[in-house]
């Protein structure tokens, strides 16, 4: 039903009967859908809510797959489980209970500091290309599946305009459909392929600024991915130009493979694959060519002018965490979307009011965020600075009752379990800066050195 | 059970998952298998619960600082998620609706309290 004559047409809000557009079925739309439809069945408010998505996530290879590293982090884990969406075991490849991080200098591992699996490793698509058997289930497919079982319904098409009619946004598919919507919510990712689409509603959105990434995926086999790699997620922290980080992650039959920063390119892949650390991860006779790749966008700074009346712009195509847990971005995204859609209204007021301060926490944490890893970049060249950090995990990881300063704020870094805020404000602590420059002081003192724990 | 691909820590049947008496900062959410929610009085064992995949428990802890009411063991071979008392308490902040499936299951655990209180007076 299309309320041609709502109160105040400056104000709108959802009623009983209102259509809502989901572009995009991806973790933030279904998220969203999943969500509203929750919500507002505690407000005894009926939404009829149509998830626009063409991929067919049940395929194998890009066709079926949003391009990511794929990990699910712990405290979206827990978040998800407290609202009742807990990952099965055939939607998580692998659970992971602890982080290997190679430096130029050596290698340490943090586990996790209790004994329990809380990260998943999954597949956003059915798996790779050359996957001939699916054994595990795609995780956007499931989430897309839990939104449908709320009352969603998926539309399989591709939106191909959207514009203004009657003071309503209207969806036109490729398919030559059209309809009208009281809500139009925009989950499209930051392919800035996919912008042709709202040219003509003639907003004040920007999108994100991107950067490109690579994903690379290496068929192992079940036996290899546990000698090779095990329940952990490998992160390098090298002094290659352009990289911010590059991770290995464990997959059911497979590796994947997954770099990160400004300048990635094929040389820098490249250059990558041939360092001494990430060999180690992979069996000699793998083709470092690997079975699928991709280079996908990834949000570095997020966009301008997110919502208007009708219109809200949720997940990587508003704002997401800067390099990790952005699946965690996309579900706080949509659920603040959702909240503000049925308990305030779908204003510009209304997002303003209370989507806007979730959407701000994030930016204003990733201005954190590019310290956090500025000051990465700063020690990833440092031979003592770097020597200190390994000694001082080290030493953590040996003694599990003593606190573990280090150990926490590189296990937060790059799991994505903790706002950068504060993990910054670990690092400011005295002790933790104390026993930082004492631990980097040994590994300039050749003595200390010589008793350097670390492994190479 | 303990396939790589599941979350959570495993636990044998018949394992204490929670202790009674026993101060706690963490509830937990079943990920696969049955537990049994048990409390200890006077010597004799009382059955208050059982509870399935998805159900969660342990979740008083969250809001008291009283011990742990009953004990909760491993039916047969169970995996269970931990949730950290600090992880939970700054998302509710942050999205208070966080808290609505909580309350609507605890709200359920007193309506079952009320009928069996009221069954027993008959
Ligand atoms: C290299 C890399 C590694 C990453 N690793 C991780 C990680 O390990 N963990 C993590 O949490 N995050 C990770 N991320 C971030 C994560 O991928 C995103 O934050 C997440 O996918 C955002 O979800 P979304 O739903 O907003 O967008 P997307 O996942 O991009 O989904 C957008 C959806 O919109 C659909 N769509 C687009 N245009 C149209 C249209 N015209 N009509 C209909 N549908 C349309 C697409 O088909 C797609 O399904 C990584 C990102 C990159 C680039």
């Amino acid at each position: 039903m299309i309320i041609e004559n709502s109160k105040d047409t400056n104000m709108p809000e959802l009623q009983n009967g209102s259509k809502v557009a989901v572009i995009g079925g991806g973790p933030a739309g279904a998220f969203f859908s999943f969500f509203l439809i929750d919500l507002a069945k505690r407000m005894d408010l009926d939404v009829h809510v149509d998830i626009f998505e063409p991929r067919d996530f049940f395929k194998p290879g890009p066709r079926g797959c949003n391009m990511c590293a794929g990990i699910i982090s712990e405290s979206l884990i827990q978040t998800l489980a407290t609202e009742g969406i807990n990952l099965p075991p055939k939607v998580v490849q692998r659970g992971i209970d602890s982080y290997v991080l190679y430096t130029s200098t050596g290698k340490t591992q943090i586990k996790t500091t209790i004994d329990e699996k809380r990260i998943a490793s999954v597949y956003r698509g059915a798996g790779p290309r050359d996957l001939t058997k699916a054994k595990w289930k795609s995780f956007d497919g499931h989430l897309l599946e839990l939104a449908i079982g709320k009352g969603a319904r998926h539309k399989k098409a591709k939106v191909a305009g959207v514009n203004w009619r009657k003071g309503r946004p209207e969806i036109k598919t490729n398919d030559g459909e059209s309809d009208l919507y009281d809500l139009a919510v925009f989950a499209i990712g930051v392919n800035p392929a996919n912008l042709k689409m709202i040219e003509e509603l003639q907003l004040k959105y920007r999108p994100p600024k991107t950067a490109k990434s690579h994903i690379r995926e290496f068929f192992l086999g079940q036996d290899r991915v546990n000698e090779y790699l095990g329940n952990n997620v490998h992160i390098f922290l090298l002094p290659i130009p352009g990289l911010e980080y590059a991770a290995v992650i464990p997959k059911g039959d497979y590796a994947t493979m997954c770099l990160i920063g400004n300048g990635v390119d094929g040389d820098l892949v490249n250059s990558f694959i041939s360092t001494l650390q990430a060999r180690r991860c992979l069996p000699e006779e793998v083709d470092p060519k690997g079975s699928c790749r991709c280079s996908p966008f990834i949000n570095m700074k997020a966009a301008v002018g997110a919502y208007s009346d009708r219109i809200v712009f949720i997940g990587d195509c508003g704002a997401t965490r800067l390099f990790k847990d952005g699946i965690g971005a996309a579900y706080k995204t949509a659920k603040a979307a959702a909240t503000t859609a049925v308990f305030q209204g779908i204003s510009e007021r209304d997002w303003n009011r209370t989507y806007l301060p979730t959407y701000r926490l994030i930016e204003n944490d990733n201005k954190i965020g590019r310290v956090v890893f500025a000051v990465n970049g700063f020690i990833k060249s440092r031979k003592y600075v770097l020597g200190g950090l390994l000694r001082m995990v080290n030493g953590e990881q040996q003694r599990p009752d003593s606190p573990q300063r280090m150990s926490g704020v590189v296990w937060d870094t790059f799991t994505g379990s903790a706002m950068y805020r504060n993990i910054f404000k670990r690092t400011i602590h005295p002790s933790f800066l104390f026993r930082f420059s004492w631990n980097t002081v040994r590994e300039i003192s050749p003595i200390g050195r010589n008793q350097a724990t670390k492994e190479d | 059970m303990t396939t790589r691909g599941s979350l959570g820590r495993d636990y044998d049947a018949g394992a204490v998952i929670v202790q009674q008496g026993e101060d706690g900062d963490c509830m937990y959410v079943i990920q696969a298998g049955q537990v049994k929610v048990v409390r200890e009085e006077n010597g004799r064992e009382v059955i208050l619960d059982v509870l399935d995949s998805g159900d969660f428990f342990g979740e008083m802890a969250l809001f008291d600082r009283e011990p742990r009411a009953a004990s909760v063991l491993a039916i047969g071979q169970t995996k269970v998620l931990t949730i950290d008392k600090k992880t939970f308490l700054r998302r509710i902040q942050e999205d208070p609706t966080l808290a609505f499936r909580l309350v609507e299951k605890m709200s359920g655990r007193i309506r079952e309290l009320n009928k069996k209180l009221s069954k027993g007076n008959k």
